[in-house]
């Protein structure tokens, strides 16, 4: 099994809206994988198609090799187990300590001691540097210790894949260079598989082995980030330059916009 | 055309409303039981929607109580029938006033409460992360919410009876005179423990089983923003005030109708 997950072909759309109109990408075993692309674009649903959490309209997504829309409820929660996704607001439990939140998947799926889950949680807070912060609430964390208290619950069970879910958006430079670190460091240490999604450009192609870029609904471009960066393709250079004219559109309607402001645009 | 593809639309849409709250209830309390991890929580869920009640409970009782011994006192004495104020009192409570109030109360205090906290946890995308760990939310969150609503409702509307007869006694016979005695004996044999006390029970357990299944639906089905949850939790509150009264209606109809 090279490929981790692979979604051939996958249709999805939400309500009268299309999402996704033949998407195709693979995730090889063991790499870091980069979905980018502007907002609003999918990428969160992306990665809950892959967890099952959403089902396309057509196509396959396959993970460790189980064709994830076609598993019953409980063979879905079997191989959930094998995963993990970190949230972009961490999804921490608010009443739950730090401690408590990183214990929560090893009580809920293993019949470990208090004395072996004491300790594994403390290797996991070690591994991102929360170990002294154990005791505090989810409120009284910054953003970026709230992001990696949730990555420590994210690896509490030793998954095969970690999804990130714009692990970077709104922190500060300091948690955000600990972050990228993380990532890269838990992968190659734990032998992860990670699929991070995520449009700060810099950050991600700086760890990602392979990266794919989606807008129209689809993969527009992929390779590696080196690859990328000389694609010449408009909309390619358009993204990872941050233009604000090209093929992806900054303004949300084509009206003129003097006409507009007259009235007569709208006739 | 439009106004009946309207109408159509609403209809199916509340159909669907209700097949989908059905579903979310079926999820939650039917599995296989898993005492060791659900008992903790039903207990926390007990103290949070049960005990936290109480004090609202206890209050309002004690001044429907008392107010029903007021307004009782002055129209029985006009008929020198007061030695009735205690059925008058104790029969008001246990039928309607005990389980209706306390359902009222107990949607706005903890309805609302629930609906709240499990929109905010489906907005902070808690909901997603429990079942991206292989964690159904609905047994985990929504199951052990509802079996405490379903029994703490009819221990409260007991507690709010017992209470609120307390009150009548107080103001009937430690203010206005009645006799203690009479107000206890004529009490004890004119109310029935099946046709009154059963009853009231009864009806406490539709209302609760009514009011926290709407709550928790309303919570976890909201949009998950902030005026979503707003609109949610509101909605909890006049939605189940509407199903008690109705209910209430039915249920009495059938039980003392005739």
């Amino acid at each position: 099994m090279d490929n981790f997950v692979a979604l051939k072909d996958v249709h999805f759309s939400h309500g009268q809206r299309t999402i996704y109109d033949g998407l195709s990408l693979t995730v090889p075993k063991g790499k870091i994988v980069a979905v980018m692309g502007p907002s609003g674009i999918g990428k969160t649903t992306l990665l809950r198609l892959i967890g099952g959490q959403l089902r396309p309209a057509s196509g396959s997504i396959k993970v460790a090799d189980e064709e994830v829309t076609q598993l019953s409820r409980k063979k879905l929660y079997e191989l959930r187990k094998r995963m993990s996704m970190l949230f972009q607001s961490g999804a921490l439990f608010t009443d739950m300590s730090v401690f408590d939140n990183v214990a929560f998947p090893l009580r809920e799926h293993t019949e470990l001691s208090e004395d072996v889950i004491r300790s594994i949680v403390l290797m996991k807070l070690e591994a991102v540097g929360l170990r002294g912060a154990r005791d505090l609430m989810p409120s009284e964390l910054s953003g970026g210790m709230a992001r990696r208290a949730a990555l420590a619950r994210a690896i509490a069970l030793d998954p095969d894949l970690i999804m990130y879910d714009e692990p970077f958006a709104g922190q500060d430079p300091i948690s955000m260079g600990v972050i990228v670190k993380l990532i890269r460091s838990l992968n190659e240490s734990l032998g992860l598989t990670s699929i991070v999604v995520s449009h700060d450009v810099d950050e991600i192609l700086s760890i990602a082995d392979y990266a794919y870029i989606i807008a129209d609904k689809k993969v527009v471009a992929e390779g590696t980030p080196d690859e990328l960066r000389e694609n010449d393709k408009a909309i390619v250079r358009q993204f990872l330059q941050g233009e604000a004219d090209g093929p992806v559109k900054f303004h949300y309607t084509e009206d003129d916009f003097a006409m507009d402001l007259m009235g007569e645009a709208h006739g | 055309m439009d106004r009946l593809a309207r109408l159509g639309a609403t209809v199916t849409d509340a159909i669907a409303g209700i097949g989908r709250a059905l579903a979310m209830l079926l999820g939650a309390i039917i599995g296989k039981p898993t005492p060791r991890k659900s008992w903790p929580l039903f207990v926390q869920q007990m103290y949070v929607v049960g005990v936290l009640s109480l004090i609202i409970i206890v209050v309002s009782g004690l001044f429907i109580g008392m107010v029903l011994g007021l307004q009782g006192y002055t129209i029985l004495v006009d008929y020198g029938a007061e030695q009735s104020l205690g059925p008058m009192v104790a029969l008001s409570l246990l039928r309607e006033l005990g389980p209706v109030v306390t359902a009222l109360l107990f949607a706005g205090r903890a309805g609302s409460a629930l609906t709240a906290e499990i929109g905010l946890m489906k907005a902070t995308e808690q909901l997603s992360s429990l079942e991206m760990m292989a964690v159904d939310p609905l047994r985990r969150v929504v199951a052990p919410r509802f079996w405490a609503g379903f029994v703490s409702m009819p221990l409260l509307a007991l507690i709010f009876s017992a209470v609120g007869i307390y009150g009548g006694y107080l103001v009937g016979s430690g203010w206005l005179g009645v006799d203690e005695g009479a107000f206890w004996s004529v009490m004890q044999s004119a109310v029935d423990w099946r046709d009154d006390l059963m009853n009231g029970i009864i009806k406490s357990l539709v209302f609760a089983f009514v009011v926290t299944w709407i709550a928790l639906y309303k919570g976890y089905r909201c949009e998950p923003t902030s005026a979503g949850i707003s609109k949610a939790t509101t909605s909890t509150v006049v939605t189940a005030s509407l199903a008690i009264l109705g209910l209430d209606f039915i249920l009495t109809a059938l039980m003392f109708g005739g």
